[in-house]
Parts: structure tokens; C-alpha cells; sequence
């Protein structure tokens, strides 16, 4: 089924709102927790959240670290990006590695082509537990996934750093409450109410840097899953796969061997805000494998401790 | 007005199963607002769970206990926007032990829509929900009067539940009703308007929501405000003072007072986040002021013009009350209000509020999801205004000192309705 979508008319106004509720909350959780962290991973939403972290509190430094959950598959564009921006701002990177933990025995290897997607929940839990974070500020999105549209701003995880849907806290008004027991820790999710397009909007306003796979460029690909993946280190072709050549870009980064790509020809930000206003397939459905296993796999591995 | 939003928050209020989440899923899929994958993910779970070709309050039900039980658990929040203005709509539960989450969905929401069924009009928990409602501060009220094809499209039957819910509506004081005859499953009057209804010729559900007046977080009636949250360090050794304004809106060049400590000062530079230094700054922006005296502010202080919030340790006012053990007299909490959280205990209870016939009983206690009326000391001093004048600095939320669970939404003062 397909349906034209009647989707917003470029409005400014609304992203301002968005920004300065982003920052609030960003203030509230650093001056009501000890000891925070940001969430990078490289990607557009990441981006977007530490570009706001960096204005909330501009003049001065960054108050808390940011923490980028390695699953030792990456797009190398991705790992410039992540390593020039931290760099440039003169901030503390740390990174959880889901290879140490391979290597450490905390979970099986998943062999050379398995998707580590699922096991950054245990080298990000073990993070937290090592730098004694109390609160980590994340990107996601409401409007990204069913079980994220259930999810508070401040979301609390109990000392195993699960998430309980049946029992999260009232969060009335804008009190975003931060008080944590020793080993029980928050996510805190500034962008909960931005949509793709309003973060899209916010990079043209803003000149948010981005890692370049986000913009249409040719690569080697193969159709899998009804999606196309890039051909790397990590994804060879199967037989009856065959390898082309295509204009793609991503709309989404994650681990590079479970991200697809998607056709475009959107090379400028204003090119891509056209491109999702109108688009069809919703940017998880069109480039994540990891959400179609089972009808709740974003609930189950949130449950877990997931981002 | 000078901040204006093209953005209607809405919560959905009114009890289980008169069709709440099948009304925004109707409204997001006539509308257009699902991605093709997500209206296939929302038609195979239907086929799987064996409810039918298409369950629309799979849509926003989307948690697996949702789906099994089939009903809704916690708040949703969906996201769509059509020509007329962008919409964020919070698809609250309609269980009673669920109304923290309804609380807190409603808590934001400029405007409600209630779902009502027909054939059964207003219970006790739709009652509650508005009195909620009405007590959070929501003005506007758009009324669906559901499963109109359970009977027969009876005009008769639309006509008594609008006069039901327009008495209780006008007790509770809500400024505008629109009453709108529905099938959320079939579609009618939620986006396009009904055959089936002849006799009736106002607007749409989906009219309604784009024509309604969405003013509630703006209504100030009291001077800006800006509860300081940081203090940031400028280069050279000034300080600026960073918070989001509310109430009116915040000039430079403003008088203002540092409250609660009481000293008359300046407002000597306002930067805002996207045009840095600014004249103005309304109610959600988030700023920082630098000031004309040398001041200690910092976090928990507040920066006010005239008309000024109350400086006080004691406080009247209503709760609702979400804890899983009572409330009484005695009882010690944290509090927090605006940016600032000192210990709290209540000093009395002045009365449980009956949802169905909005009288103050007496009580000892306040049982959970209990609204009440209490009186409460603090350690360190507040500066509030009444709720009715300001949904900022007339809220505060109760915390439990133990376990860190929020146990109670609270607002200054007692509604008129009470
Ligand atoms: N006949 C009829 N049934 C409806 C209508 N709207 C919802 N329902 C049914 O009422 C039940 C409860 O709906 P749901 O949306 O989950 O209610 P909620 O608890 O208020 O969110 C479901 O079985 C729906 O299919 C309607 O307009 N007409
Ligand atoms: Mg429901």
C-alpha cells in the first residue's frame, strides 16, 4: 500500500522549541546527576545531541564525557568523524568495546559476520558500571520505534540496567526528576520529540557536520533483506547475490553489518530534508535488520538495557 | 503573544475501551502520517493476533503486554503534522491503576481529546480523567462520542451524552467543547466527515484539533519568570545565568528581582540559542541573562518581573496522589519545583476530592490515584505561583526519599471547581 504522505510544511518556529527543550532538559539532568555521559555513536541523531550538549553550555566545557559503544564494525567514515568532532571539541572519549568484551569472555564471539548489534548492551552496561555513570544521554527518538514511543524523557534502569514498561515513573510537566539509588542508572533522551524531518531541518539551520555516507555516493552493494548493503570487510556477497554499482546514502548509521543503505541522489542537507519529507518507508524499516526479527525486538532489547 | 507555536500537544483521556487508541490510529492512518512499513508492521500483527485485518490501536498500543491484553498500558507519544499545524499526541491508558501515566501525558497536553462511548456515557473513570484534566490546566476539550454504529447513528443518543458531558465540562470549567458523533473504526467524523450523519454539521475530529486554540502553556496571567537551572562562566570572569523562561516574556533591560533572596537588579544581556545576543524571550526558550549586579545566584533561584511569585515555605495545595502506600499527615518527601528540591512534609490534609460529584470529603489519608487537598512545609523556601496563573511555577512532583519514585503531581493552590 502505498500512500502519498502529508507531511509538515517547513516551519522555523517549531525548532526552536525543539532546541530549547533539548537543552533543558540536558541542564536538569547535568546539575541533578553526578556523574553523566553522552552517547556518540557518529550518527545524525548523536550529532545533533552533542551539537545541542555544546551550546547548552557554551562558554564552558562540556560537564560530562562522551561514550561511543564500539561494536568493532564500523563504517570508517563514521570512526573519522567521531574521532575529528571529539577532538575538535577538546572533549573526553570513551569508548566501550564490545571486542574487549568478546575478548574478555563477558560474551561469545558471534564469529567474523554476526551482528554485534545486540551485544553493545553488555559492553555498554559494563561501561556504566566501571565509570560509575549515573545518567547517560542518549538520541533516540519517539517517533523511531513502537517501544521508544513508550519511553519517558528520563528513563530509569534499575541496577541490571533493565527497563521495565509496566512500571516507569510518572514524569509530569517539565520535572524531570534524576534521583538514582547507588547502581541504578538513567538514559536520558533530549530528543525525544523530534521527528527525522525536524532533525534533518535542525542540521540545515545548524550546519550540524556529519559523517559523509550520509549523503548520496556510489558504492559497491549487494540486495539483501530487501535492503542494500554495502560490500566490506564484514558482508561479502552469498551466492546469488551479485555486487553493483549504486548512488545510496544512509539514514541511519549503526553497526556496519546490519545498516542498509538507501538509493538516493540527495548530495546537500536541503536535498535530503525534500528527499524525507516525502519519503515512504520509515528510516528503521528501510535500513535496520536488526528491528525485524520478531514484532518487538526493539522492546526486547530495551528491556535488556538497550540504548 | 510574541512566541507563537504551530504546535498542538494533545492527550487522549476518557475510560478503557471507548476507543482511544483506535481513534489515533484512524486519525494517523486517514491522515496519512504512517510509513507504508509501519501500516504493514500494524496489519500483520493484527493477522497474527487473530483481531481482523487491520487493529488501529495497534498503532499506539505497541508493547507486547499492550497487544496480548489488548489495551493500553502507558502512554504513547506519536508525532504528526497535516497543513494546518504539527501535532503531538499522547495516547494516554484508561485503567484506573494506570492514571500516573495518564497524568503524565495529559500533564503536558494543551488540549483533550475525549473518547466517550455512546451506548455507556461518562463513568467514573472518564469523571476522573477530566477532573484530571481540568485540574492540570487544560482549557480545551474536543469530545469524540464514539461507536456511534453500535447505535445505529442515533442523534438521540449523541444528544445525551453531549448534554452529560457539557454539565460535568462546565463544573469542571473548561473554556471550549466540541462534540463530535465518531466510529473510530470505521472512520466516521475523524477525518472525513460521516454519510451517516445528516443531522450533524460541525467539524471533524481531525477539524476540531487544527482549528482549536492551543494557548494552554502560553496563558500567563503574571509577569516572565526564569528559574535559574546553570550558571555559566563567560570568558573575562562574568556569569551569565541559564534557564527557559516562562510566563511572559523576558526583555533585556527588564527590572527583575532574585528571588528568594529578594535583590532589585537588571537584565543586562539575553542571549537565546539560535539568534545569541536577543531583545526578548518568550515562554519555552531557553536562555541565558547576564545581570547588572554582582548577585550569588545560581541554581534554584529565580529571576522575576512584577507581578512576583510568593516567597514561602508552606504551601496549600491539590495532589494527585500515584504512591503505593498512603499519604497522611506526617508523611516526608522530597519536593522538587522548578529547578530547585528540599525536603517536604505534609502538615495536613485538608480533604479527598469525590471525582463523581466534586465535593471535598474529609480523610486521613489519600489512597493511590487519590486527588486531595494538603498542606505542606518545606525545608528551604519556594517561590511559586498559584497553578492557575502558571503551570511552571505552580507545579511540583513528590518524591519518594527511599526509592527516588515520583509519588505525586502537585499544584499550588485549589481550582475553582473544588
Ligand atoms: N463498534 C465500534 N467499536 C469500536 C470503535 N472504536 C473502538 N472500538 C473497539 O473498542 C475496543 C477498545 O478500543 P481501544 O481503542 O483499545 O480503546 P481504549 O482503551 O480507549 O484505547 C476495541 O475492540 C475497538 O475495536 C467504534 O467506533 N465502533
Ligand atoms: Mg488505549
Amino acid at each position: 500500500m502505498t500512500l502519498t504522505p502529508l507531511r509538515p510544511q517547513t516551519t522555523t518556529d517549531h525548532l526552536s522549541l525543539l532546541e530549547s527543550h533539548a537543552v533543558y532538559i540536558l541542564r536538569e539532568v547535568a546539575a541533578e546527576c553526578e556523574r553523566p555521559v553522552l552517547l556518540f555513536s557518529g550518527g545524525k541523531d548523536s550529532a545533533v545531541l552533542l551539537h545541542l550538549a555544546v551550546k547548552a553550555f557554551a562558554p564552558g566545557r562540556l560537564p560530562f564525557p562522551v561514550m561511543h559503544v564500539d561494536t568493532g564494525q564500523n563504517f570508517p567514515e563514521v570512526l573519522a568523524f567521531r574521532d575529528q568532532t571529539v577532538a575538535n571539541l577538546g572533549a573526553r572519549l570513551v569508548i566501550a568495546s564490545v571486542q574487549e568484551a568478546i575478548d574478555r569472555g563477558r560474551v561469545a564471539d558471534p564469529g567474523p559476520h554476526g551482528a554485534r548489534n545486540r551485544l553493545q548492551t553488555v559492553a555498554l552496561l559494563d561501561a556504566i558500571v566501571e565509570h560509575g555513570f549515573d545518567a547517560a544521554f542518549g538520541g533516540a527518538r519517539r517517533d523511531e520505534d513502537k517501544a521508544r514511543a513508550k519511553e519517558r524523557i528520563l528513563s530509569f534502569r534499575d541496577a541490571f540496567g533493565q527497563w521495565d514498561p509496566r512500571q516507569q515513573r510518572p514524569e509530569l510537566w517539565q520535572l524531570y526528576q534524576g534521583r538514582v539509588n547507588a547502581g541504578e542508572h538513567l538514559r536520558a533522551f533530549p530528543l525525544s520529540d523530534w521527528t527525522e524531518l525536524d532533525i534533518w531541518q535542525y542540521i540545515e539551520r545548524e550546519n550540524v557536520a556529519l559523517p559523509p555516507i550520509y549523503f548520496a555516493h556510489e558504492r559497491e552493494v549487494i540486495r539483501r533483506d530487501a535492503m542494500w548493503l554495502a560490500v566490506n570487510e564484514f558482508i561479502q556477497p552469498r551466492s546469488g547475490e551479485h555486487v553493483e554499482r549504486r548512488l545510496v546514502r544512509y539514514r541511519t548509521v549503526g553497526d556496519a553489518t546490519c545498516t542498509g543503505a538507501v538509493e538516493s541522489d540527495a548530495v546537500s542537507v536541503e536535498a535530503i530534508v525534500r528527499e524525507v519529507a516525502t519519503a515512504n518507508v520509515s528510516e528503521r524499516g528501510a535500513t535496520r535488520a536488526d528491528d525485524r526479527f520478531s514484532e518487538t525486538a526493539m522492546e526486547d532489547r530495551k528491556r535488556e538495557g538497550y540504548f | 503573544m510574541e512566541l507563537t507555536t504551530d504546535i498542538l500537544r494533545l492527550a487522549t483521556i476518557g475510560s478503557v475501551d471507548d476507543g482511544k487508541s483506535t481513534l489515533i490510529g484512524r486519525l494517523l492512518v486517514d491522515t496519512r502520517q504512517l510509513f507504508d512499513d509501519q501500516l504493514d508492521a500494524v496489519v500483520n500483527a493484527s493477522e497474527r493476533r487473530g483481531v481482523g485485518d487491520l487493529d488501529l490501536s495497534f498503532v499506539t498500543d505497541g508493547l507486547r503486554a499492550e497487544r496480548e491484553q489488548g489495551i493500553t498500558i502507558d502512554v504513547a507519544y506519536r508525532y504528526a503534522s497535516t497543513p494546518q499545524r504539527k501535532f503531538i499526541i499522547a495516547d494516554c491508558p484508561g485503567h484506573v491503576q494506570y492514571t500516573r501515566n495518564m497524568a503524565t501525558g495529559a500533564s503536558t497536553a494543551d488540549l483533550a481529546l475525549v473518547v466517550v462511548d455512546v451506548a455507556h456515557g461518562l463513568k467514573e473513570q472518564t469523571r476522573r480523567h477530566l477532573c484530571i484534566a481540568a485540574l492540570l490546566g487544560v482549557r480545551g476539550l474536543v469530545v469524540a462520542v464514539n461507536k456511534m454504529d453500535a447505535v445505529h447513528w442515533s442523534s438521540a443518543a449523541f444528544q445525551g451524552v453531549v448534554d452529560e458531558v457539557e454539565t460535568v465540562a462546565g463544573e469542571l470549567g473548561f473554556d471550549a467543547i466540541t462534540c463530535v458523533p465518531t466510529s473510530a473504526l470505521l472512520g466516521d467524523n475523524v477525518v472525513d466527515a460521516s454519510d451517516h450523519t445528516p443531522w450533524y454539521t460541525g467539524p471533524t475530529v481531525l477539524e476540531a484539533l487544527e482549528s482549536s486554540d492551543a494557548g494552554a502553556w502560553t496563558n500567563a496571567t503574571n509577569g516572565p519568570r526564569l528559574p535559574i537551572q546553570w550558571v555559566l562562566r563567560q570568558p573575562g570572569g562574568g556569569r551569565t545565568y541559564a534557564g527557559m523562561v516562562n510566563g511572559d516574556t523576558l526583555h533585556e533591560g527588564d527590572a527583575v528581582t532574585l528571588l528568594p533572596a529578594g535583590i532589585e537588579t537588571t537584565i543586562t544581556a539575553l542571549n537565546t540559542l539560535h539568534n545569541g545576543a536577543d531583545v526578548r524571550a518568550g515562554a519555552g526558550l531557553s536562555i541565558d541573562v547576564a545581570l547588572a549586579d554582582e548577585t550569588d545566584a545560581g541554581r534554584g533561584d529565580m529571576l522575576a518581573c512584577a507581578p512576583l511569585p510568593r516567597v514561602t515555605r508552606e504551601i496549600a495545595a491539590t495532589v494527585c496522589w500515584f504512591g503505593e502506600r498512603p499519604l497522611v499527615t506526617g508523611s516526608r518527601l522530597r519536593l522538587k519545583h522548578t529547578t530547585r528540591v528540599t525536603p517536604a512534609r505534609i502538615v495536613a490534609l485538608d480533604g479527598v476530592v469525590d471525582v463523581a460529584t466534586l465535593s471535598v470529603e474529609t480523610a486521613d489519608e489519600l489512597r493511590t490515584n487519590d486527588i486531595g487537598l494538603v498542606q505542606l512545609q518545606t525545608a528551604d523556601p519556594l517561590v511559586v505561583d498559584d497553578y492557575r496563573d502558571n503551570r511552571v511555577t505552580g507545579s511540583f512532583v513528590l518524591i519518594d526519599e527511599v526509592t527516588n519514585a515520583t509519588v505525586a503531581a502537585g499544584m499550588v493552590g485549589r481550582a475553582a471547581f473544588l
